[in-house]
């Protein structure tokens, strides 16, 4: 199977690779997936006072379609405020990366892992975890 | 030294340019139809034809009117499994095979069931291989088949056939192997192994696809199969269909070659399989798959743990191998022969299969090496798995989620 240039691109060059520190309040993480499925990813977002998210960090396991959604989800994710970043949609880095169907979990799990760094953020600092619909596994 | 480099050979081998020489003129001139009994063209098809199974019974130790011709390996496993269900049903219906098998194989298998049969799928011990007691717990008064493969396409392990091959006999019934892998890499000798029926194939050993061989044993005992495809008789009334000429001729030629070169061959490969496999060892959280004795001279297949295959190999973009993670695959399941040796789902996840082959070079190797390596070690800077190894987290105590 070939690869986007996209995907080819952020693999090769991954954006935000590394690790915030988790015990730090200002801190969200999410670390989704499973070994024995073949991807975790962990997705560290830092956010400042005004509820804007101001670094992205990402690491993870699995094949080059997840460590681009991710690298992908990292650059998204800067810049907007932790409300506007909820409204991230796996089929956005679908598109954006030209995923074929077999690599849509993927994305999802991109999904999965911005929603779990918001919320694990939001729970830190008072405010109401959101709830988030199962998306289509 | 061109790139990519190819180091997947138990996949399929390029053709050597000899056996391509030795095929070209029975594309052309030499067309004929080995059947055709009355002119000159029928008789050169035939007198290679004859040639041929000579050259691929002397690489196997067998009589040249023991060798059927057929389109390859997988044709041959289910001529060999059904055809055999289908002759000696009377004396029973009960077939041994094993988990680790080649899909041909257990597929056969599996649609005998439908059909009647009882099989049994015997473990394989972590190394892989089979249990010997246990194999011979399996047989019944109803066994006619045990069917156990000579060499693994993906581990390299090669089951003990002699001793597999007495206990079958002891307990009269007949003893198959699928040796697609171990044909032409190492001494195969259907006499001396007690071998009734075996499966192998043209293209795993650098001659052409869609060519291949199932021998079936004429003498003690006198084997025979029935015909999975009607037509005109073909092949001792087993195998009917037009012979593909140019295709025998270059089975022939690959199988001659194989003979004369093999024992040099598998030292050469051996040396270098070993130089990549140490080396690569020597990586932290490296671990070998499968027994390491009892293998197949030019296969290595290792885990890298905490990093994911699908994307190790893209990284190792210059180099062709394969993985067992189930990225690769459309069930998005990790290799079923790993998950036999009963390897966790993440170590079979992170498994490479090297296949090295007669035109592999140590430059290659070497560089092979150094690619891998690098490849690993980026892949596990980008791991939250291998950070949280490294802060000694244990990851079977985590609540993954699942998905």
């Amino acid at each position: 199977m070939a690869y986007s240039e996209k995907v080819i691109d952020h693999y090769t060059n991954p954006r935000n690779v590394g690790t915030l520190d988790k015990s730090n309040n200002s801190v969200g993480t999410g670390l989704v997936g499973a070994p024995e499925c073949g991807d975790v990813m962990r997705l560290q977002i830092q956010v400042d006072e005004n509820h804007v998210i101001t670094d992205a960090k990402f690491k993870t396991f699995g094949c080059g379609s997840a460590i681009a959604s991710s690298s992908l989800a990292t650059e998204w994710l800067k810049g907007k405020s932790i409300d506007d970043a909820m409204k991230i949609d796996n089929m956005d880095i679908v598109e954006e990366l030209a995923l074929p169907p077999v690599k849509i979990h993927c994305s999802v799990l991109a999904e999965d892992a911005i929603k779990a760094a918001i919320n694990d953020y939001r729970i830190k600092n008072g405010l109401e975890a959101l709830v988030v619909e199962k998306s289509h596994h | 030294m061109n790139l990519p480099i190819y180091l997947d050979n138990n996949a399929t081998t390029p053709m050597d340019p000899r056996v391509l020489d030795t095929m070209l003129p029975y594309f052309n001139s030499k067309f004929g139809n080995a059947a055709s009994r009355n002119h000159a063209f029928g008789w050169a098809a035939e007198e290679a034809v004859d040639y041929a199974r000579e050259q691929v019974a002397q690489l196997i130790g067998a009589n040249e009117k023991e060798i059927i011709f057929t389109s390859g390996a997988t044709e041959s496993d289910n001529l060999a499994i059904k055809g055999v269900f289908e002759m000696y049903k009377e004396k029973g219906n009960h077939i041994i095979t094993c988990v680790t098998e080649h899909k041909a194989v257990l597929d056969a298998c599996k649609h005998l069931e439908k059909l009647g049969a009882e099989v049994t799928y015997l473990p394989v011990k972590t190394d892989g291989l089979i249990d010997l007691n246990q194999l011979e717990a399996a047989i019944t008064e109803k066994t006619i088949l045990v069917s156990i493969m000579y060499g693994n396409n993906e581990i390299g392990i090669v089951q003990p056939i002699k001793e597999i091959a007495a206990i079958t006999h002891k307990h009269g019934a007949l003893f198959m192997t699928d040796a697609t892998q171990a044909v032409g890499k190492i001494p195969v000798d259907v006499i001396a192994d007690g071998i009734d029926l075996m499966a192998f194939t043209g293209h795993k050993m650098y001659g052409p696809k869609g060519v291949g061989a199932l021998y079936v044993r004429r003498k003690n005992p006198r084997v025979k199969v029935t015909a999975q495809m009607d037509g005109g008789g073909h092949e001792r009334g087993m195998r009917s269909g037009t012979l593909n000429v140019p295709g025998i001729v270059g089975l022939g030629k690959a199988a001659e070659l194989c003979r004369l070169e093999m024992a040099e061959e598998a030292k050469r490969l051996s040396a270098l399989r070993n130089k990549l496999q140490t080396s690569l060892l020597q990586m932290e959280e490296s671990y070998l798959n499968g027994n390491q004795e009892n293998r197949l001279p030019h296969v290595a297949n290792i885990s890298f743990k905490y990093v994911e295959g699908e994307g190790l190999m893209m990284a190792m973009k210059d180099l062709a191998v394969s993985s067992g993670s189930a990225c690769t695959s459309a069930s998005l399941e990790p290799s079923y022969v790993l998950k036999s040796l009963g390897l966790s789902d993440d170590l079979a996840h992170s498994s490479i299969r090297f296949g090295l082959g007669r035109f592999t070079t140590e430059e290659e190797v070497d560089f092979a090496i150094t690619q891998t390596k690098k490849a690993v070690n980026h892949l596990r800077d980008l791991s939250p798995l291998w950070e949280m190894f490294k802060e000694g987290i244990d990851l079977d105590k985590i609540e993954w989620a699942e998905h």
